[in-house]
């Protein structure tokens, strides 16, 4: 059947990538925070890259399986253990039916994915399982998780291959030719974080010396910061006269400046239009680095061209590719029909 | 008109910086020829006043061939094209429980309330885009007597459908949400219903006519509305 949450952080969503082809009509893209280590936990437990999973934030929750299941936990080191035996993140783990998943608050990184073999047995609203809380809708009715919910998968038999180990067998060598669904962690931040940005589209706003403010100073995240925009405080980027344009769209990492002269990086729930100067925008392949800061952290922003942002990106997008070349697709929603007959006949009752 | 960088995925075309119905025509021009004839790697757009932004994937096209396709789409000449004008027609009841700030609006325009009803349904605006909130059109053409300047001390929550006015701008809250506008009527149709096979009632270059109804006939409308049979009349001219 699935898991039933017994503790959980005030921010834990269901999140896939992100509602596509609403933005038009003011619909927030919605969508995982760090990309690569959602798809990450999707690729290691046999998943489509882009199935819902669990995204949690500085907190991990806990929870018993109520059927065997394949997991595995990326992004910010939540310390999971199963029946209190540690588990390594990125590393696909089997557990049995009954047994407790139990995570602590992040040790490093800020945001963490649980991806369940086969997903959650959940509805797409509007194309996508994204939830987004502010117009009520996706992931698990609408909301963030709370304890006692109980989410199903979409299989109750998981498939393995010989790369899969339960976590109190996790020392034993694998026995077939499949290799271990492991990977090693993205290396920890650096202190602060350098964060890549192509200056545009609304740099002429402002002055020479507001550009080089940008690019010089040091930023550090404030507690204001969540899925919508990352606030920073630091030096106040100077504008020519005002910052505030017609209006337009707001892209993905867009570093705008309000009234007060610091930057908040828009991220996933960013609402789809501003009336904001963007002096630059932070490149795909660094939006996953901003996505693990927590409130505190800090970074510098490093100007770069488009060219070597659009090739970075491209390397992130082989990275991903070749991932899947490393782990076969051990489920797929389209020929199973998303359901197997045992979930099938529990709702049919 | 000119192509502005917005990250490694997504780019601007501004068309000029001011809001005007005729850059706004510019903009939808694009926007719709991209709905019907899509260029491959454009994943979304988003029409706003005066400019679109594009999403589009570097894996599958460069910015420069985008800008190259984008700049001869734009650059084709509207006026020898006649756009059709959709009017989607708004059912408002007025005034009462669902226009709490009518008196307010009378007292500052010195227009009666059937004078502002008259006034404020005999217009058709224009949808420049949408968002803040999924649905929400920011409207263009409203007659400047009906100016009235926000409300001092912002609601906490303004109820779904509400129609209201604030300084220049007229709207409806698709979703209820805090905000500062003087409520004049509500309307009984969800302008955004994630449960519709369209989720929105109308889109960005679209206009919006407000048709006065009775509380009579708000309440029909509103069940017909719940069960899914309602069908906000549209004009195309």
């Amino acid at each position: 059947m699935g898991i039933v949450i017994t503790n959980v952080g005030p921010a834990t969503t269901v999140q896939d990538a992100g509602r596509i082809g609403y933005m038009a009509f003011g619909f927030q893209a919605s969508g995982a925070m760090d990309m690569t280590a959602f798809r990450t936990a999707n690729i290691l437990v046999g998943n489509d890259r882009d199935a819902a999973a669990i995204e949690m934030t500085l907190i991990g929750i806990s929870g018993e399986f109520t059927s065997d299941a394949v997991i595995a936990v990326t992004g910010a080191d939540v310390a999971p253990s199963v029946n209190g035996i540690s588990i390594p993140l990125y590393q696909a783990i089997k557990v049995r039916k009954g047994d407790v998943i139990s995570c602590s608050f992040a040790r490093s990184g800020c945001r963490a994915y649980l991806a369940v073999q086969s997903g959650f047995y959940l509805k797409k609203v509007m194309g996508s399982y994204s939830t987004n809380t502010k117009c009520k809708i996706g992931g698990y009715l609408g909301r963030p998780l709370q304890k006692g919910d109980l989410l199903y998968f979409n299989t109750t038999e998981p498939c393995c291959d010989d790369g899969i180990l339960y976590a109190d067998r996790l020392l034993e060598a694998s026995a077939g030719k499949a290799p271990i669904r492991k990977i090693a962690p993205p290396e920890a931040l650096t202190s602060p974080s350098a964060i890549r940005a192509v200056l545009g589209p609304q740099d002429d706003y402002f002055t020479d010396k507001g550009i080089k403010t940008l690019f010089d100073g040091e930023y550090k995240l404030t507690n204001d910061s969540d899925r919508m925009g990352i606030k920073l405080d630091g030096e106040i980027i100077e504008s020519k006269s005002g910052a505030d344009i017609i209006s337009d769209g707001i892209p993905l990492g867009a570093v705008q400046i309000p009234s007060s002269g610091k930057p908040i990086i828009m991220t996933a729930d960013r609402q789809t239009v501003g009336g904001y100067a963007k002096i630059a925008v932070v490149i795909s392949a660094d939006i996953p680095v901003i996505a693990q800061m927590k409130p505190g952290d800090t970074l510098r922003f490093i100007r770069v061209s488009l060219e070597d942002a659009q090739r970075a990106y491209i390397d992130a997008l082989k990275d991903v590719e070749k991932l899947e070349k490393r782990f076969a697709k051990l489920w797929n929603a389209a020929e199973n029909g998303g359901l197997t007959g045992k979930i099938k006949s529990i709702f049919k009752r | 008109m000119r192509f502005l960088t917005a990250g490694d995925c997504a780019l601007v075309i501004e068309f000029g910086n001011e809001i005007s119905g005729a850059l706004n025509a510019r903009v939808k021009h694009v926007y719709d020829w991209l709905k019907t004839k899509p260029i491959q790697g454009v994943c979304e757009t988003v029409p706003t006043f005066r400019s679109l932004l594009v999403y589009y994937k570097p894996e599958l096209i460069s910015f420069k061939s985008l800008c190259e396709k984008l700049e001869k789409i734009s650059a084709e000449d509207l006026d020898c094209k006649t756009a059709p004008k959709r009017i989607i027609h708004i059912p408002v009841a007025y005034g009462g429980q669902f226009g709490e700030d009518t008196a307010n609006v009378c007292a500052h325009t010195g227009l009666s309330e059937k004078e502002i009803i008259d006034v404020h349904s005999g217009t058709d605006y224009l949808i420049y885009m949408l968002g803040f909130l999924p649905g929400f059109p920011y409207l263009g053409g409203m007659d400047k007597r009906l100016n009235t300047p926000r409300l001092k001390n912002p609601r906490t929550k303004i109820p779904e459908g509400s129609v209201g006015i604030g300084g220049e701008q007229t709207g409806i809250y698709p979703l209820a949400s805090p905000g500062g506008w003087q409520l004049i009527g509500r309307t009984p149709v969800k302008p955004y219903d994630p449960s519709r096979e369209t989720p929105f009632l109308y889109k960005a270059g679209d206009y919006i006519r407000f048709v006065p109804v009775t509380f009579d006939e708000y309440k029909r409308i509103e069940e017909q509305a719940a069960s899914g049979v309602y069908v906000c009349a549209e004009e195309i001219l």
